[in-house]
This record gives C-alpha cells, structure tokens and sequence, in this order.
C-alpha cells in the first residue's frame, strides 16, 4: 500500500462529483482526500485525489473512472513531476502573553493571521501537504481548537516534460 | 428520418419519436402518476408496441430478455418512485450480464424534486453503482440529446444499462423537436480498434503453445463475434470452453466446443482451463464461479485476454497479454495472423486435444435414474430432444438447479439461444425474460426451464403472456424446495433445511396457469413428460408444464452423486497428477 494523487477532469454537470465518490467507495478504495474546483474551461472541473492503495488497486481505480461517462481525464500526478500544494486554516488558543511569540512563530514558518480574537489567532497556511503537517505541529502546543485543510491539489510540472496532460491509461 | 427538424410537440410525444428514431420497435412498462402525459402519447400514436407487464421488475427482466434475443437495446418504462424501485434489480441484472438497456422513469415534478413529494425518489441515485450513466431531465430541450445519448451510452463499449428519469412536466413541456444526429459525450470513447502488435502477440503465443484453450463468455454475443470465434476456432484447431454466459455463441456440438467450465461446469472443462498451457479468454471475465479458488486456477497457463472493457483485463487474474477492443475485429484479426504464424510451423497439440476428447469420453455429465421418482435432469434431456428439430428455439432460465442443469444438459447451436441471469443470479428472471424474447422474435419457440422458487417470484408475468399474446412455454422443475439452498444445506450446514421447503403442491401450477388463461399441465412421473411437453409446445397459447421432480436431485459435475459438488474443483490437481 501506498499513497498515489489522481488528477481527474471532469465534466462540470449535475452528480459528476457523486459519480467519482461512488464509485470509490463501492469498489472499496479509501479517498484520503479529495479536493474539486474549476479550471481553465467553465465546463470541466479538476478533482484532486489522494488514495491509500497498491499498484493493482490504482490499476483499476484509474480504469473504472475512465468508464464513467462524465470524466475526461484520469492522470496519476507522481510526486517527482507534480506540484502539489494543500491550504489549511488552523484556530490556535493563545493567552495574550503568549501572542507576539506565536504571530513570530507563525510568521518564520510561512503562514499568514486571517483573524485575530480575544484568545485566539486563526492562521492561513499554503503549502505542500508535508509544510502543513509541520505547521501543525508547530503550533500543537499552544491548542489548536479547530483545523480545516482543502486536502491537496495538484497540476504536472512543466519542467518535467511531456504533455502536461498525458493520460495515464490508455483507452 | 420522417421528421422535419424543429417539430412543435410535447416532451411525452418527443420520447416516443426518439424511441421511433432509435429503431425501436417494442417496450416494456406500467403506467403510473409521474409517467401519466408518456403513456398518454401513446394513446395518441407511435410505432413502438408497448407491452404491459404486472410488476416493473417483470417489465425490466423482459427487457433484458428483448435485448438478448434481438441484440438490440431492451426499452423499460415505469413510474417515479416505487416504479422505479422495482426496476433496480433488472437494472442490476443487466448490470452484471452486460445487456443493453434503456429504463426511462417518470419523475415528479421539478419544482417538487427534494421535497419528499408522492412517489418521489432519487432514482438516478439510487441506480447510480449499477448503471453505465444517467440522466435527470428537468428542461425538455434536453430532452431528444439525452435520449440520443441513453441509447449510444447502452450499445456502445461494453454494454449496459442506463436510466433516464423524465420530471413531469418536461413530459408536459412543448418545444421545438430535433432529433441530433450526434452524441456530445467528450468523455465516452469506448475503444473501436485493436493494437496490431497485441495481436500478433497473441498470434506467437497460440503457435508456442501445446495446451491452448479458448476461454470464451457472454461479451462474444454480445460483440456478434460468434462468427469469428468459430472460423478462429476452426483454423486454428483451438480447442474451447464456453461460459454459462456465453452458451450458444459457439455450437455446442461442435466437437471443439467442452462446454461450461465452473462450479457446475464439467469436469473435462475444468481439466482443460486447469492443465492449459495458454488461457485465451474472449469476453469472459474470471468471474469466482467459474475459477473457483483463483490461485488455483489454471496455474500453469499464460493468459491473453480479449474484452471490449480495459477494466476487465488484469481484474482478476493478470494478463500476459491484454487485448482491449472490439471482439469482432480482434477475433477476426487473430484468425489472420494466427494463419500468418503458423505457415512458420506451430508447436504440436495433438496429444491435448486427444487428452481432452479422453477426459470427455470418460467424465460426461450423468446422473442415476431411481424408480419411482422423476430426475429434473431426464425433464431437460426431454425438453433438449423435443427441441431438436426446431430452428428457431430460445431458451431462458430462472436462477439455481434447474438453470444448472439447463447449461448442462441442453444443446445450443445458435447464439442468443440461451437467455439466462448469470452474475446477479436473479431468481424469477425467467418468466419475464422469456416474454421479452418472444416479443423480439414472435417465431420462435420460446421456452422457460423455471424452478418452483424462481416461478413463484413473477408468475404474474403470466397474464402479460396471455394477454399480449406471447405464448412461451414455462416448465417448472418442481421439487417443492429452493432447491439449490437445499443443496448447500444438506452439503454444508448438516442437513438442516431451515427456510427451504416450498411444498410441490401449493400453489397447484397447472391450475394457477388456467386462471391467468393459459395451458396448464401437470407430469408426476416419466411416462406423462412427453406428451404433456409435445401438448404444451403446440397448444397455441402459453402453457406451464408442473413436472414434479425429485426433490433431493443435487446439482453434479461429474463427481458420483453424494460427494461435495466443490470438490470437483479440487479434483483436477490430483487426478491430472496422478
């Protein structure tokens, strides 16, 4: 087993989205994450999805979504040829004491304050999925009260050549 | 196509000019409140004969049975909520066998979807894992695209079901009709040709291998590649087995043909896929019933796989050679360089096929006669020879012993002669199947080999039978019990037949036939089989023939009655070894 980030494009109508959900969980593949959104064309959305699964499950996940009317484009993004980021909000408790420490903090690890309460600071955090786990951890002493992450989205790298959107399965 | 472009008409009307359009000629369904202005363009005219069924699951299965015995796309029409309901297990079916259908559902009202309205429910969702794709339609402009698309979705690649559910008042709507004479589906391209290295491939494979064995399933009916199959077949002198879904698509009494492999297949064609040195499956999807425990089937063959569905191909057991596309043409392809090949000399395979005629000579399918009790088997064997003479002869089944012994014992020399519900397994599939065969070839002798379990599940279908006037030929294997579960239960759970004894007397078959006016004939013992079966062939309605069998008959390969039937999957290894 091990994590693999599928790029899927697809066609922006009604239960396209449900479609792909349904149909990981009907063949038993776990979505780590999944994160949708549109793209260059109002019509095709982008679906970003990080699966847990070996190569023969990736095999078939690929091949099954291909049948589905409404998908395009089904691409493995590899991690050496693909840019991958994830945005994350993260609500920390903070005495006031503490406060200037933690903006410092924060500030050093590349997040930005989206608000400020009266014992609270909610960050905002862009980066790779790794950054953000070690901003968490950053922060875990302080409390985190609540965290919210879009899950990783992710395009392939120009600078890795080739067609940005070669299709990973033949069809 | 008739129609001037940009007709003013009615939502309703415009579904059945699309049907017109599509070429066809029959569908199935109940009308019902969500449906209403659809069956009302009916009443006011179309070409489509539409058949009234009792239940929306019987509409479904004679859709399915349509499309098997015609090849083309099977119509379903029913009503939003619990009409569309009763379709999902014909969905489901046709989902798991791959038959091309098209279930066109009432839906209520858009400004009413999402409420919980009267007899609404979210069928495209709850057909969303069993369907190829789905449509709701909630603006009637859409309505002739969505057609267009259902029907191309269904019939192309790997065939399937699709839905569309149709709101009401789209139904009411009045637009301007045109029929599109192209789909918009960017992201339906199911492949139409094959990689020629892949073939050739295959082609070296076949000339290198001493023990091929074609493995061919229901996707070669399905591609209309019986043809080809056989002229593969007979060029190259490969040897085949042919799947519960597949029957007919190669003659069964072609001397090459070794019948089903599986859990009730032989025990020669089990010994074949087993002791192979190549496994050529076409259209055949390694489907649990018929390897068995996988990692002991075929464990010394390569295999090259033939499917129309990339998904297919590596699912279940890996191929060394994958061949995705079309059947038709692939099988037609591999025959010619197969020929190519061969002028370059090819291994030797006389010793196999004479190994397989020896296993089939020494294993055919038997059973013991006892006195006083009618074996379900001999009933078969009587129905096979009644038919013999007949060009024109479909066989359905419902699910369980007696489709068993259908396989086994009836010979098929035409394909989508055999009509019968292989991946889901779905008891009273028969009945309604049947009447959908005879609607798509009302010269044929259409004939359901039924158990009492799967009859008592949609013999209701019956008066759709008399009424419609679609005489089949319904012959219940009678043995008073869910015979198959009775199997399992004197095999595996110590005899302890908890649930499973139906009774062979209630309800009393011949009469319950006389009051849905048809035929009904009662057989007791061997001497009356004949003549009640010759007597409800020719009784110019339809008829049911009760034939009371042996209620502890079990379902064997090969194996002497009173061992496990599983077995018979473990015997090659040693037999063979031995």
């Amino acid at each position: 087993m091990s994590a693999h980030t599928i790029s899927v494009r697809l066609e922006n109508k009604p239960g396209a989205l449900a479609r792909v959900s349904q149909l990981f969980s009907r063949r038993g593949y776990n979505i780590q994450s999944l994160a949708v959104g549109p793209t260059e064309h109002a019509d095709i959305s982008r679906l970003t999805l990080r699966v847990d699964c070996n190569e023969h499950s990736l095999e078939q996940i690929e091949k099954q979504m291909h049948k589905l009317v409404n998908v395009l484009r089904v691409t493995e993004l590899r991690p050496e040829e693909a840019v991958e980021r994830e945005l994350a909000l993260f609500t920390v408790s903070v005495s006031t004491d503490k406060r200037a420490e933690l903006v410092a903090l924060s500030q050093v690890a590349g997040a930005r304050v989206a608000d400020v309460g009266r014992d609270a600071i909610t960050f905002e955090f862009v980066g790779r999925p790794d950054e953000v786990e070690a901003f968490e951890e950053l922060v875990r002493p302080y409390g985190v009260r609540e965290l919210v992450r879009t899950g990783r989205v992710g395009l392939r790298r120009p600078s890795a050549g080739g067609r940005t959107t070669t299709p990973s399965v033949q069809v | 196509m008739g129609l001037t472009r940009g007709t003013r008409m009615l939502g309703s009307d415009a579904i059945l000019r699309s049907l017109e359009l599509e070429g066809v000629d029959v569908a199935f369904g109940i009308p019902g409140g969500a449906i209403l202005p659809t069956y009302d363009a009916i009443a006011r005219g179309t070409s489509v004969r539409h058949v009234l069924a009792r239940h929306e699951q019987g509409a479904g299965h004679m859709a399915e049975g349509y499309a098997r015995a015609s090849g083309k796309v099977g119509v379903a029409i029913a009503t939003s909520g619990p009409g569309a309901t009763n379709l999902v297990t014909p969905i489901a079916d046709a989902w798991m066998d791959s038959t091309p259908l098209v279930c066109i559902t009432g839906q209520v009202r858009s400004s009413l979807i999402g409420t919980d309205a009267f007899q609404e429910i979210d069928a495209t969702g709850i057909t969303m894992p069993i369907v190829k794709h789905s449509w709701l339609v909630q603006d009637v402009e859409e309505l002739p695209g969505v057609l267009r698309a259902a029907f191309h979705v269904a019939r192309t690649g790997r065939q399937g079901p699709v839905l569309v559910d149709v709101a009401k008042d789209v139904q009411e709507a009045e637009f301007d009709f045109a029929y599109p004479d192209d789909v918009d589906l960017p992201g339906w391209k199911p492949p139409h040709k094959v990689h020629a290295r892949q073939i050739r491939e295959a082609a070296l494979a076949i000339a290198a291998s001493e023990r091929p064995i074609i493995y061919a399933g229901g996707g070669v009916l399905n591609a209309d590649a019986c043809v080809e199959l056989r002229a593969l077949v007979d060029s190259a002198k490969l040897p085949a087995v042919v799947t519960l879904m597949g029957k007919g698509c190669l003659p069964d009494s072609h001397p090459l043909n070794y019948g089903a492999p599986g859990m009730h297949g032989s025990k020669f064609a089990n010994w074949a896929l087993n002791k192979a040195d190549l496994v050529i499956a076409v259209g055949s999807r390694f489907d649990d019933r018929v390897t068995g425990k996988l990692s002991a089937f075929a464990p010394g063959a390569k295999v090259i796989h033939f499917d129309i569905d990339a998904a297919e191909v590596g699912k279940i057991r890996h191929a060394e050679i994958p061949v995705v596309g079309p059947l038709k043409l692939a099988l037609a392809q591999l025959a010619e360089e197969v020929r190519a090949v061969a002028a370059d000399g090819s291994a030797t395979r006389d010793p196999w096929l004479r190994q397989l005629e020896d296993w089939r000579a020494r294993f055919p399918f038997r059973y013991a006669k006892a006195d006083g009790q009618l074996k379900p088997q001999t009933a078969v064997e009587a129905l096979r020879d009644l038919a013999g003479d007949r060009d024109d002869i479909i066989w359905t089944t419902g699910v369980g012993q007696h489709q068993m012994w259908a396989m086994q014992y009836l010979v098929c020399d035409r394909p989508r002669s055999f009509i019968t519900s292989g991946g889901l397994g779905t008891m009273g599939y028969g009945l309604p199947a049947a009447i959908g065969a005879k609607a798509a070839r009302p010269d044929a002798t259409v004939v359901c080999i039924d158990g009492d379990g799967c009859f008592q599940m949609t013999c209701q279908e019956l008066a759709t039978a008399a009424l419609e006037r679609l005489p089949i030929v319904a012959v219940v294997l009678n043995n008073g019990w869910l015979g198959m579960v009775r199997q399992w239960q004197e095999m595996f759970y110590d005899e302890r037949f908890a649930q499973t004894h139906l009774t062979h007397a209630v309800p009393d078959y011949a009469q319950l036939a006389e009051a849905y006016g048809c035929a009904g004939f009662t057989v007791e013992n061997e001497e009356q089989l004949e003549d009640a079966l010759s007597a409800a062939f020719n009784a110019g309605r339809s008829a049911v023939v009760d034939v009371r069998c042996d209620p502890e008959e079990k379902v064997f390969p090969m194996v002497p009655a009173g061992a496990a039937a599983i077995d018979v999957m473990e015997a090659p290894e040693e037999e063979v070894r031995a």
